[in-house]
């Protein structure tokens, strides 16, 4: 098996545009989440979102470019070319280069709704325009980003709900480790609009602390009541350490371990066994002592039952040891298709500017946070290691584990 | 609508949609090389024309369009002008 670093990280999100923005709310603790009037109006639940609105590509891209790209994908392009920049990688390497594509992402709600409102009220399929085709397939951002970056490598979209992100960087780690690929772009991303959340709305998955915005997403604290769906995307570059060196590239952390399972049981209830199945293969895979493992990027997204059974998995699985656990979807509100990817980058950052950034909101401990180490305060620390938990419906769990080379 | 008139729209109109120089645009010219104007493109043609001339096009349409001339004298047939 061959070694896999990072050597690119970029992020486009609520808390940042890019990742020194990022940096610095991930350093202040300062929330992305707000109120979207429109959501209030058109009778949602919640209006709660995290706040963010895509990029102007115009002068970034031609018309035959963007006239494919939907939201998430400008986000994608955003977070992309960030990353590529960082990771030393211009257009003539990716001409002369096998470099693939696994990108998370699980909607194109939009698209698809916007063009069947044409559709029904034109009665004319033409109607929705050459670009919404591509718009509107599951595999969007994988295909609108190939084309524009000239990939020629693995080609695909990864969807496994909310850990579409996590599973994408673990499955471009196999790959590359297995000697199929020197480097591959991965991340997730993640559209912020009404037709994204409306269903998500509907089955009461949600906080309506509405009146304190800031205050609403809550991970582990005893009087979460829901998530706050939000969004954008998230690149990592993935690649040997060899590669990186032909370029110059930094090596931002090595992927250790990326463990798996599936729940096999409740459509969106998770179960204890599921989580710890995923983390103990990631931490098996990692050869790691645990002890070594500094800090924790939970996944714990604010909802009573998920954060409580992942609170139990990490309390089974570390114990004593009482690493630092903190969930930046708190500040971040639930970036769902992105998180397994915005995590990675937001936690590499704070890795490279030692601190952990607050689980803002958790004032009270349920009797099973109670068991963790949870900082509600910005930890001014250095560490070299940390493993990110992803969950999503389904039951399907991903876990990752990088270490500062 | 003048003749004139109804050119400089459709001229504006192509500059907008298709992102080119208004200024290249001549009578004599292609219309899809200088549109650069693939197949899929030729469908986001026929929602600017329904949008902004009321006219809902046929791929048969497309046969006799050669020079912007040739677009010109379509649509003013198309909307009376």
């Amino acid at each position: 098996m061959r070694r896999v670093v990072i050597t690119g990280i970029g992020v486009y999100s609520c808390i940042g545009k890019n990742r020194h923005e990022a940096l610095d709310s991930l350093y202040k603790g300062k929330s992305g989440v707000g109120i979207d009037p429109v959501r209030k109006e058109m009778g949602f639940r919640s209006p709660l979102t995290g706040l963010l609105t895509p990029p102007d590509l115009r002068s970034s891209l031609d018309r035959k470019h963007r006239n494919t790209l939907p939201e998430e994908g400008a986000y994608a392009f955003a977070a992309t070319s960030e990353a590529l920049e960082m990771a030393k990688i211009d257009l003539d390497f990716l001409e002369k280069n096998s470099v693939g594509i696994l990108y998370g992402n699980d909607s194109t709600a939009d698209a698809v709704v916007s063009s069947m409102d044409i559709i029904r009220s034109k009665r004319d399929t033409a109607m929705v325009g050459s670009g919404s085709i591509f718009k509107s397939m599951n595999s969007t951002v994988t295909m609108n980003l190939s084309v524009i970056f000239r990939l020629k490598g693995i080609n695909m979209t990864v969807s496994a709900a909310c850990a579409s992100g996590s599973h994408a960087i673990g499955m471009g780690m196999l790959l590359i480790a297995n000697g199929y690929q020197d480097v591959i772009v991965c991340g997730g991303a993640q559209e912020v609009n009404p037709c994204a959340v409306g269903s998500f709305d509907g089955i009461s998955a949600f906080s309506v602390r509405e009146d304190e915005p800031t205050r609403a997403s809550r991970p582990f604290d005893k009087a979460r009541d829901g998530l706050i769906p939000s969004g954008g995307a998230a690149t990592v570059i993935l690649e040997t350490p060899e590669s990186a060196a032909r370029r110059g590239a930094p090596i931002l952390g090595e992927i250790l371990g990326y463990g798996f399972s599936s729940n096999g049981e409740h459509i969106s209830n998770p179960n204890v066994e599921g989580l710890q199945t995923s983390l103990e293969m990631a931490i098996r895979q990692s050869g790691l002592a645990r002890k070594d493992i500094a800090y924790i990027n939970a996944h714990a997204t604010s909802t009573q039952i998920g954060d409580a059974m992942e609170a139990q998995a990490i309390d089974a699985a570390f114990g004593s040891l009482k690493p630092y656990v903190a969930s930046t979807k708190a500040l971040t509100g639930h970036e769902m298709w992105m998180a397994g990817a915005s995590e990675i980058v937001y936690s590499l950052l704070m890795l490279h500017n030692d601190f952990i950034a607050p689980n803002i909101n958790f004032e009270t401990p349920d009797e099973y946070s109670a068991k963790l180490n949870i900082p509600t305060q910005r930890i001014d620390t250095e560490f070299d290691t940390f493993l990110s938990n992803s969950f999503g419906f389904g039951g399907t769990n991903s876990t990752l584990i990088i270490k500062k080379v | 609508m003048e003749k004139t008139e109804l050119i400089e729209k459709i001229n504006s109109i192509l500059a907008e949609e298709f992102e080119i120089d208004k200024t290249i645009i001549q009578p004599e010219k292609p219309l899809m090389e200088t549109l650069e104007l693939d197949s899929l493109d030729l469908v986001d043609m026929v929602v600017v024309v329904e949008n902004n001339f009321g006219y809902k096009m046929k791929s048969d349409d497309f046969a006799g369009l050669v020079t912007f001339a040739d677009f010109y004298d379509f649509i003013s047939s198309k909307t009376g002008g």
